[in-house]
């Protein structure tokens, strides 16, 4: 005989699909994001973002290596995503070291210790972001205005002690101090669904977002199930609550939909595949619940925002949608 | 303001103390204390030696049945068959210790491969997709099944090669691994007088001179070994030779008269003691 | 255009020999025959060494009710009957028989003529196809005269003629129908005939006009014969899918397609049915794809049962250098071999070259629970749930989930971007559940 022969059982071939596939195309839909962190946060976009992927690579290679003591799969690029989305979920002007341990937070407690990829219960970069909202309440909250895209004189004067508060944080306030003048400082809709406010890095375009969903729609990363739901959920309980209660206590369920990270979670780290269902009918209850719970949070809980929770929450009931929402048989 | 809130929730109380006595009463099962009291006494690895899922089944087994008639514990030895024997009221019976015996020369292993197989790692499901890496059909094809069956940390498995090692001293002779090998290669055999075995270290049943070709070591069923052995402990059949461990008086003739080296014989001192009459006596 | 539901790939199609016209492949020197080479019981010999037997004259009679009759593929001396190796290296009982000259049974029609006429009735028919060896050439090789003998209180609606071809690179169906059209057609009237429908459908997917083109043709001809074109997608070849497609019927899970009054055969089948029953030829040879994308040379052959492998190689000029996998049968299911020195037997539809690239099973990396495996599922199973399942050893539970239902289609694996072994596992738990009920029957 000429070569070793290999053998296996059957199918002999296989399809175009891999993890490193999908992960590296979740990466190439994070880059709009990117780009626009960087046109309304300056260079301070850069080095979070640099710093959180850094070390989420840097903090898997050493655990893969030293402690699991196994060949590394950091070029899966599912350290990548990580860093990316814990980075566009925290404040640009967040100090370094934080983002540092954010990083390790959420690749050693949130991904390797369940046994790396896959194997997660939650998403990592949340479990990493979450961790810092509660240790660093003001450093997480203290958010930089964006830059004035259109006033380019006033972007170039702008310092990072300019801070802003979020839309969220306003509606917050506003409740509070039962003042509804506060809420005048909303910014309109065109400019949220540009990116032109106050938030985390990766949360404040909505254009972006949707150019990366898109993308991951067309190459069948995501389906529509989750983000469709969450967002319809959560705006339509919105537009319940307002229509209800309309005025102080509720605010336009348009701005539900478009501030904070509803749509970055909505659209990236809801669909995570390790930790969303997988059927169809289990992704739409997941959505559902997503959505529920991010308004609950909102209008009646401590923090004005709600998604991490949600998502996180509703990550841990994955396996129960799984065990009850299983694919249609066959002759059923 | 005190009074109704204790009211209510002793109310509350109560109500769902009853409600759970009866619904403990209507779910009611019955079972023999003997279970459980025999249970305890297993070494509770689960190992599935016994034949049933587990130790819990074989505590339930041998009560149903009111004897220990074919249902024993080999983890436990005769230790546990002691201790059950009593719990149960009954005579223990006292059987030989066995050891797990592979055998497989891997006398394939210095040949190169001839396939490279690609797919799960399972010795079963490999041998349902083709030969072996070696083309002998009959021996061991190193994915360690065996490996993965044992609850005692007893089997091994050689780094470069994937045959498994026994360890003796950890065995306990449960079988697991022998139930697990798709190619019946493990062999459960009496652990024999100062742990002295011989055996024949193949189950290869092709022709000898296909046997040959794949392996060094493989038995060729040339029957010379069973012409020589004084005790009649040697049958050949199928081309192939099988020492009755408790026909053996561990002469070792037939080692020495094996033509392939199929013939193994373990734990006996450095120097071969050809005085066969000693281990006779005794 | 019709098809079925749930799941469903589409692979690449590399159809690669479908212009290559069928040549008939040259005697060799000797032909082992497995006794064994139907699903079911191994068949008994009625011959001995030094027997002088005709090509076709019947050498192994089926003595179990799932079992098929073998004929002599040669004319010559049985050598000895003695264990072959088969593909997969195992020792297999066959007869050996030494190729003299090519001498056939006389009661065999070897004429060219076309015979249109069906003379014979139902029973003689199916008599006539269990007689002359007739097995499934789908694959499965299923002894066809079982799916013939109706159980008490069932009826047939349907025949079924299965001309998918869903599996890449095959081309032997293509050819038979391009080659022998008509004869298919009397094939089917036949099978019609012994089943006492109404209508046949021919179920063939459209990526392939030419056959459709011309079947179509024919089929005007003949009454109750309907073309169906059938969209793209495998497994459309699969039983279950194929009913489903055409008639909208499910099979239920471990139900047989007569339960819903269904009886599918293959359009390779068909053909020998014709020539069983207007020929008296029983089933002594196959069409045969030799393909590959590393071969110059596409080739069709019409080989003889025991041809040995090695012989077909030489033929067409020996392997590729870069070879990497031999495959018998498709890139899905077929079987990948292991050793060229052994026979070819019943259904064999091709041999498939595989370089390294092509052959090469990626590593495996954890699942990350994309769902799809599931997705792609024809029968709606959840592979990566079995994949864990089965490793945690809880193959009860796995079979509570419809483990059984697998049709062991390949597209989870297919699929899968971890690269999880996932139809293996499936197998493997198949097995192991069918011993545990063999044990319990103990």
């Amino acid at each position: 005989m000429m070569k070793l022969l290999n053998v296996s059982g059957s199918p002999h071939v296989h399809g175009p699909e891999s993890v490193k596939r999908i992960m590296w195309d979740v990466n190439i839909a994070l880059v709009p994001i990117f780009v626009v962190s960087l046109i309304f946060f300056g260079l301070d976009a850069l080095f979070v973002s640099l710093v959180s992927v850094f070390c989420c690579i840097l903090f898997q290679w050493l655990i893969e290596k030293f402690l699991l003591k196994k060949p590394t799969s950091i070029s899966d690029g599912s350290a990548v995503i990580t860093g990316l989305l814990l980075a566009f979920n925290v404040p640009s002007n967040l100090p370094l070291w934080i983002v540092a341990i954010g990083a390790f937070v959420a690749i050693v407690v949130g991904k390797m210790t369940f046994g790396g990829l896959g194997k997660n219960p939650f998403n990592p970069a949340l479990v990493g972001r979450v961790f810092l909202l509660i240790s660093f309440p003001v450093q997480m909250t203290t958010w930089p205005k964006a830059n004035n895209i259109f006033d380019l004189a006033q972007a170039a004067a702008a310092t990072d002690a300019t801070t802003g508060a979020t839309p969220l944080a306003l509606i917050k306030e506003a409740v509070k101090y039962n003042d509804i003048s506060l809420l005048n400082n909303m910014p309109d809709v065109w400019a949220m669904f540009i990116g032109q406010h106050g938030g985390s890095l990766g949360e404040v375009s909505a254009i972006a977002i949707l150019i990366g969903g898109i993308y991951l729609l067309c190459r069948k990363v995501i389906s529509w199930h989750i983000p469709v739901s969450f967002i319809l959920t959560t705006f339509l309980f919105a537009a319940l609550l307002n229509w209800m209660e309309p005025g102080l206590y509720v605010v336009k369920p348009i701005y539900h939909v478009l501030s904070g990270g509803l749509l970055l979670g909505a659209v990236f780290m809801a669909t995570d595949m390790v930790t969303s269902p997988m059927t169809k009918a289990g992704q739409l209850v997941f959505g559902i619940g997503c959505g529920l719970l991010t308004i609950i949070i909102r209008t009646w809980g401590a923090y004005p925002e709600g998604v991490s929770f949600a998502i996180l929450l509703m990550n841990a009931v994955t396996p129960l949608i799984n065990k009850g929402f299983k694919p249609k048989r066959f002759a059923k | 303001m005190i009074l109704p809130a204790v009211i209510v929730l002793g109310a509350i109380g109560a109500l769902f103390g009853i409600l759970l006595y009866f619904v403990a009463q209507k779910f009611k099962v019955f079972e023999d204390p003997k279970i459980d009291e025999i249970s305890e006494v297993l070494p509770g690895a689960n190992c599935g030696g016994c034949g049933k899922a587990g130790c819990r089944a074989l505590a339930e087994a041998i009560v149903k049945q009111g004897n220990m008639e074919g249902l024993r514990c080999p983890a436990g030895g005769n230790d546990v068959a002691a201790k059950i024997a009593q719990i149960m009221g009954l005579e223990a019976k006292e059987s030989e210790p066995q050891v797990a015996v592979i055998r497989c020369s891997a006398g394939c292993a210095d040949a190169a491969p001839k396939y490279s197989y690609q797919g799960m790692q399972s010795c079963a499901y490999a041998a349902s997709v083709y030969v072996g890496g070696s083309g002998c059909a009959y021996g061991c094809l190193g994915f360690g099944d065996c490996y993965n069956a044992c609850q005692f940390d007893a089997i091994k498995l050689d780094p470069k090669t994937g045959f498994p090692i026994v360890d003796e001293e950890k065995c306990v002779g449960c079988g697991a691994c022998a139930t697990a090998c798709p190619r019946k290669v493990i062999e459960l055999r009496n652990k024999g007088l100062k742990n002295r075995r011989v055996y024949v270290s193949c189950v290869n049943k092709e022709k000898g001179a296909v046997a040959r070709k794949t392996c060094a070591n493989a038995c060729i069923g040339c029957g010379k070994c069973a012409k020589t052995c004084p005790f009649e402990a040697i049958t050949v059949e199928n081309n192939l030779a099988y020492i009755d461990y408790n026909k053996c008086k561990l002469c070792r003739k037939c080692v020495v008269e094996c033509p392939t080296g199929a013939i193994v014989a373990v734990n006996f001192p450095p120097k071969p003691a050809v005085d066969t009459t000693e281990n006779n006596d005794k | 255009m019709k098809t079925f539901p749930l799941g469903g790939i589409h692979p690449e199609e590399n159809k690669l020999s479908t212009q290559a016209a069928i040549e008939v492949f040259p005697l060799p020197k000797q032909v082992a025959v497995f006794l064994s080479q139907h699903l079911g019981a191994p068949a008994i010999p009625i011959v001995e060494k030094g027997t002088v037997v005709k090509t076709g004259q019947l050498i192994a009679k089926a003595d179990a009710f799932l079992c098929a009759n073998i004929h002599s593929p040669v004319s010559g001396t049985v050598s000895k009957i003695d264990a072959v190796k088969d593909i997969f290296g195992y020792s297999k009982p066959a007869i050996i028989i030494d190729v003299e000259g090519d001498e056939w049974d006389e009661s065999i029609d070897r004429s060219p003529e076309i015979k249109r006429e069906i003379t014979l009735s139902a029973s003689e028919i199916v008599e006539k196809i269990k007689e002359k060896g007739i097995v499934g050439l789908g694959g499965a090789t299923f002894p066809t005269h079982i799916k013939y003998i109706i159980p008490e209180g069932k009826k047939a609606e349907y025949l079924i003629i299965n001309a998918v071809e869903c599996e890449p690179y095959l081309t032997s169906d293509h050819r038979v129908m391009l080659e022998h059209t008509e004869e298919i057609m009397i094939g089917v009237s036949i099978l019609r005939k012994a089943l006492g429908v109404q209508t046949a459908y021919i179920g063939i997917e459209n990526n392939k006009p030419e056959p459709i083109a011309k079947m179509k043709e024919m089929a005007a001809k003949f009454e109750g014969i309907v073309v169906e074109p059938l969209k793209v997608k495998y497994p459309q070849g699969a039983e279950k899918q194929l009913i489903k497609a055409i008639t909208g019927r499910n099979v239920p899970s471990g139900k047989l397609p007569i339960d819903v009054g269904c009886v599918v055969n293959n359009v390779g089948t068909a053909y020998s049915v014709y020539e069983a029953v207007q020929k008296n030829k029983p089933l002594i040879e196959n069409i045969m794809t030799v393909t590959g994308k590393s071969l110059g040379e596409q080739r069709n052959f019409l080989v003889r049962i025991g041809v040995n492998y090695n012989d077909i190689v030489a033929h067409i000029g020996g392997l590729p250098d870069d070879t990497a996998k031999i495959i018998s049968g498709g890139p899905m299911m077929g079987k990948a071999m292991v050793n060229l020195d052994a026979p070819v037997t019943k259904g064999a539809s091709s041999i498939l070259i595989m370089k390294e690239s092509e052959a090469t099973r990626a590593q495996e990396t954890n699942c990350i629970r994309c769902g799809k495996c599931m997705e792609v599922c024809p029968m709606g199973l959840e592979p990566y749930l079995f994949s864990a399942l089965v490793n945690n050893g809880k193959i009860q539970e796995a079979i509570g989930e419809r483990l059984m239902d697998c049709i062991e289609c390949g597209c989870c694996l297919f699929t899968c971007p971890a690269n999880k072994p996932l139809l293996d596992e499936i197998r493997l738990a198949k097995n192991k559940f069918r011993q545990m009920m063999m044990q319990q029957k103990k």
